[in-house]
């Protein structure tokens, strides 16, 4: 299971080296969404106040786009299934694809984060940076798990790209809530402190355990034929 | 002979099935009695609570038929009683909770507008809500995926599950984010004996309503699995017929 993971990871990760997808679209319309916000809420002082859910939020809709991107590449001459006649194990499939989503979600929220920080004019409180760091990997891990999953379940359906969403954003409503918070106590944003943002982190992680291990186990009753 | 060629004479309806739609009928008939004219106005909200005898049944309803959507769903998922019937009562019984989870949301809205003066409150109750609502629009949409009958029942069966582990954790995220909520007027024993009354009365009919509606609707959704696999053969028979006289 693991080398399966290993190798999907690998084979994913060195896709995008070689394509350059998200680097050159994704990053840019991620970054372009940020300027976009700064025009809809057209006050600085709004702005530095609700930096913190604007970066989550534009990570989640680029979760939505880097999916479609990670699972048009496997419904494309149908290497999914081609995979799972090779036998390679469906759990080790689920975590390779979530480990090769999360490293790329992973770069662009540090784009984003760096985006607030200049755009906004949000800083980051001296002990807040533990907390930024753990928020940052948990939410990550569940943000790529749950992305997994359901990008898995819509593969070469038809109409996948408007299912997706639906499917989607509802489920990581919680990682929206719990990110947003702890991130707002790691910038020290309302008058935040870090301490008020560790039992978020906590919400995190058990997200990202159950979503990852509920999608190890299901994700080959999602996928086979 | 193909039983499919004459299908369309069939009906779902059973001796059952009719008498339970009879006693539902008499139900909601008395529902209307009790809810519209018998019972009391309430002290501060008069007349308007009687939504509470639509908007408290319709909730029921609704997360019935989630939990049941959820059982039957782990039912086909367990090998050892896998039957594309629970399938179909997953998904009969989500149609119908989609259905009242949104007659539970607009006569909740209305009643807020009415209670506390505002259509919508960022609640934990009313946001998790919501949410169902919307989780289980998606899960019909995946049912209609296309693919085989096993592969449609999979997929919708494993999303079912996945939304009782959702479900919880918006509930408590939401309840964390926004700690206020309002308290349980019938717990707290602010209704009158015969607003209980009535209350129950909408509860029992409307429990009845689904029952009825979830086995026609299954009875439905075995045809349309039947025409689905029957489909060639019909077209191929249909289409010898033509050339004769």
């Amino acid at each position: 299971m693991w080398a399966i993971t290993r190798l999907l990871a690998g084979k994913d990760l060195r896709v995008e080296m070689r394509s350059r997808v998200i680097i050159n679209q994704v990053v840019p319309f991620a970054a372009l969404m940020m300027v976009m916000f700064a025009f809809a809420l057209d006050s600085d002082t709004v702005l530095a106040r609700v930096a913190p859910g604007l970066v989550w939020l534009a990570a989640m809709f680029s979760l939505l786009v880097i999916v479609q991107r990670s699972f048009a590449l496997e419904a494309a001459d149908g290497a999914l299934d081609a995979l799972r006649v090779a036998g390679a194990n469906a759990g080790g499939i689920f975590l390779g694809k979530a480990l090769a989503l999360a490293a790329q979600l992973a770069v662009l929220e540090v784009i984003l984060l760096g985006a607030a920080l200049v755009l906004y004019n949000s800083h980051i409180v001296g002990s807040g940076i533990a907390l930024l760091v753990g928020t940052y990997f948990t939410a990550t891990a569940g943000l790529a798990f749950v992305g997994t999953l359901y990008g898995g379940l819509a593969v070469g359906a038809k109409g996948r790209e408007t299912l997706l969403p639906l499917l989607m954003l509802p489920v990581v409503a919680p990682v929206l809530i719990g990110a947003t918070r702890a991130t707002e106590a790691a910038l020290g944003t309302n008058g935040a402190t870090a301490t008020d943002g560790w039992p978020w982190v906590g919400l995190l992680t058990l997200f990202a355990v159950v979503f990852g291990v509920g999608g190890t186990l299901s994700f080959g009753s999602l996928i086979d034929e | 002979m193909n039983p499919l060629i004459n299908m369309d004479t069939r009906a779902t309806s059973t001796r059952f099935t009719s008498a339970l739609g009879l006693a539902t009928l008499i139900g909601l008939g008395w529902l209307a009695v009790f809810g519209l004219f018998l019972s009391p106005n309430d002290r501060v909200q008069k007349t308007g609570v009687r939504i509470l005898y639509i908007h408290v049944p319709s909730a029921w309803l609704a997360y019935l038929a989630f939990v049941v959507t959820g059982l039957a769903s782990a039912g086909y998922l367990w090998k050892r009683t896998r039957s594309l019937t629970l399938d179909r009562i997953a998904g009969a019984s989500a149609e119908v909770g989609v259905l009242f989870m949104g007659i539970t949301l607009v006569s909740g809205s209305l009643w807020g507008k009415i209670s506390w003066g505002t259509y919508w409150t960022w609640d934990s109750r009313l946001t998790t809500t919501a949410f169902l609502f919307v989780t289980y629009i998606g899960y019909l949409a995946v049912r209609d995926l296309g693919g085989s009958h096993e592969q449609r029942a999979r997929r919708s069966g494993v999303l079912a599950l996945l939304a009782l582990v959702e479900v919880p954790l918006v509930h408590f995220s939401v309840r964390w984010w926004r700690p206020l909520h309002q308290q349980e007027s019938v717990a707290k024993g602010k209704l009158s004996d015969l607003m209980l009354f009535t209350l129950f009365v909408g509860l029992v009919s409307f429990t009845l309503l689904y029952v009825w509606l979830v086995m026609h609707r299954q009875r439905v959704a075995a045809l349309d699995d039947m025409v689905d696999d029957g489909g060639l053969d019909r077209a191929l028979a249909d289409r010898r017929s033509e050339g004769m006289p």
